[in-house]
């Protein structure tokens, strides 16, 4: 059985006890970094152990920390993205709900190595729970020194500000983050400049996901052999998934990365509601779903884009022989469609055409050429949108096409596949 | 449904708190989000009223205000019943019967999803991935998640919901 890292203390009801989780080990992590690492050697390390973003894109860490210029004068910030909306997704809620302290020693240690004295941790509105468990959480580090001036008689300062999202899958985007953080509305900006040169209030700025920050005590208590003997090569390290839809046991799982998709969700999420599955989302809806023959598809990062889609969230939804694909896909799409932002005309005008047609086709009105028609659509938002909300729009809607055609066609009416 | 209130009502109201969230952040635009919040937790929906206070205790534009209060859905600018029923819809919700929800909770209240019932007791939402996928299909009802709803728990919530509301009337 897999040793429990991150979800060691999410059974324990008592452990958004501040005491409870020192008594875990927590804030060791922490202390440790803090006497033992300069803030470079703490980004080198984050480097050599290829930590992976856990929120959707799989970067670096390490990397993206440093993109942070030493000299810019300005004063830098850390943004926590917890506004985990991505359909499939209830890891981070977890981590926040059940062990707020991980969580904010990750935040106070990333800090550390960035050099910021102000970060914010940016929770979705409908997490409730969340928020009030982190408030509770950073209230108590305040109080036991490993928050404020001078964390643990280091010379490291933080001050950590919750900002609540309001509603807006967009703002999981980091540049749409950090425009909602500003006070406006949450809109992607142009990249670059990055936000590790230009980011919250033109300052530079590293946003990372909840999940991504939890690993980081255990990382530097137990070190980078440690940390990269986990998982295959390019997928090192502690890993949440989320398992849910036509699924007997849905629930989040921590597993190492690299497991074949198949055996995850037979295994782990206890097989197929009714009879056998069809097909599966691998990573959020974003993520282009597999039908079954091709379920030994090894869930880590780079097998995932090898086979045309991506980890991304590690929201797995397993879909069984009752599912109908076409009914998903205008589901996800009518989802991006809502959630456009209208900044850019592919991705708002594409999508609300696509979820028409996809509507037409569902209720049986659906005409010759529909298929094409969405094929071309998705031609036209993928890669031609401003941010990544429309190319996974996009491609997720292109792998229930490719691989569904049929099910597409079967609603449409004999003369759709002849014409 | 609460009445409207006076701008010079919703700033004296607010005016600590807000400047409590504005020490936050470097610049005064970014307690928008949190003071329309406050604005909403205590007077209801937001209205022009509420824009202009907030404006006016921010120190920022009337229309900065509002380009924030019309693009998040959880600001609220319609009024919404005693019980917000949002019923997530998204695809792990959808496969376990969120659609088929949604048409009871329409039969059952009378209104289609974004409507109010006449009694101002009920607003129906379908709102997308609340995070409750292992637990679907899943609802809030105002601020709390209701989960794993089946036919029989979605109507004997519905049941203690407008019991619930009488009594308060």
């Amino acid at each position: 059985m897999t040793e429990l890292v991150l979800l060691k203390n999410a059974a324990d009801p008592d452990a958004p006890d501040i005491a409870v989780y020192e008594k875990s080990g927590g804030y060791e992590g922490l202390r440790k970094v803090l006497r033992e690492y300069t803030p470079d050697e703490a980004v080198e390390t984050v480097k050599s152990a290829n930590l992976r973003g856990r929120g959707g894109a799989g970067f670096p860490t390490g990397v993206k920390w440093s993109f942070v210029p030493k000299d810019s004068g300005k004063p830098h910030y850390l943004c926590c993205n917890a506004d985990e909306g991505e359909p499939g997704t209830f890891k981070d809620r977890l981590l926040m709900e059940r062990d707020p302290h991980q969580l904010i020693e990750g935040m106070v240690i990333a800090a550390y190595a960035v050099g910021c004295k102000t970060a914010y941790l940016y929770i979705r509105g409908e997490y409730g729970l969340s928020v009030q468990m982190c408030e509770k959480a950073i209230g108590e580090a305040y109080a036991q020194g490993y928050l404020g001036e001078n964390i643990l008689g280091s010379s490291h300062s933080l001050d950590i500000h919750i900002h609540k999202g309001a509603g807006a899958y967009i703002c999981g985007e980091e540049t749409a983050l950090l425009e909602s953080i500003e006070g406006k509305r949450g809109q992607p900006k142009l990249k670059p400049p990055f936000p590790a040169v230009a980011g919250l209030y033109e300052c530079p700025t590293v946003v990372n996901n909840v999940e991504t920050l939890a690993c980081l005590p255990h990382l530097f208590l137990r070190g980078v052999d440690w940390f990269t003997s986990i998982g295959p090569e390019g997928s090192p390290g502690p890993k949440l998934f989320g398992i849910s839809g036509q699924v007997k046991r849905p629930g989040v799982y921590e597993l190492p990365m690299g497991l074949e998709l198949g055996e995850m969700l037979e295994e782990h999420g206890g097989g197929a509601l009714n009879g056998a599955f069809k097909a599966a989302i691998p990573g959020g809806v974003s993520a282009p779903m597999f039908p079954q023959a091709e379920f030994d598809v090894r869930m880590d990062f780079n097998s995932l884009a090898a086979a045309g889609s991506m980890l991304g969230s590690a929201g797995v939804i397993g879909l069984d022989e009752t599912a109908s694909i076409p009914r998903v896909a205008r589901r996800i799409t009518e989802f991006f469609s809502h959630e456009s932002c209208g900044k850019c005309t592919p991705c708002r005008e594409g999508l609300t055409w696509a979820a028409k047609i996809l509507r037409r086709i569902e209720a049986g009105d659906g005409a010759p050429g529909d298929v094409e028609q969405l094929e071309m659509l998705c031609g036209g938002i993928f890669g031609k949108s401003f941010c990544a909300l429309g190319d996974g729009a996009a491609w997720a809607l292109g792998a229930a096409l490719k691989h569904f055609r049929h099910e597409f066609d079967a609603l449409i009416g004999p003369q759709a596949r002849t014409g | 449904m609460t009445a409207s209130h006076s701008t010079a009502a919703i700033r004296d109201a607010l005016a600590d708190r807000v400047q409590e969230v504005t020490a936050r952040y470097p610049t005064a635009r970014s307690a928008i989000m949190p003071a329309l919040e406050l604005a909403q937790e205590e007077f209801g929906p937001l209205d022009g009223n509420a824009y202009q206070a907030i404006a006016g205790l921010l120190d920022v534009p009337e229309i900065w205000v509002f380009e924030v209060a019309s693009f998040y859905t959880l600001f609220d600018r319609a009024g919404k019943g005693t019980y917000h029923l949002q019923l997530c819809t998204n695809v792990s919700c959808m496969l376990r019967g969120a659609e088929e929800m949604l048409t009871r909770l329409e039969q059952r209240l009378g209104v289609p999803a974004g409507g109010t019932t006449a009694d101002g007791v009920f607003t129906l939402s379908r709102v997308e991935c609340i995070g409750a996928c292992d637990k679907a299909p899943a609802m809030m009802v105002n601020a709390d998640y209701y989960e794993d709803l089946t036919p029989k728990t979605l109507d004997a919530l519905l049941d203690s919901l407008s019991a619930g509301a009488e009594d308060v009337a």
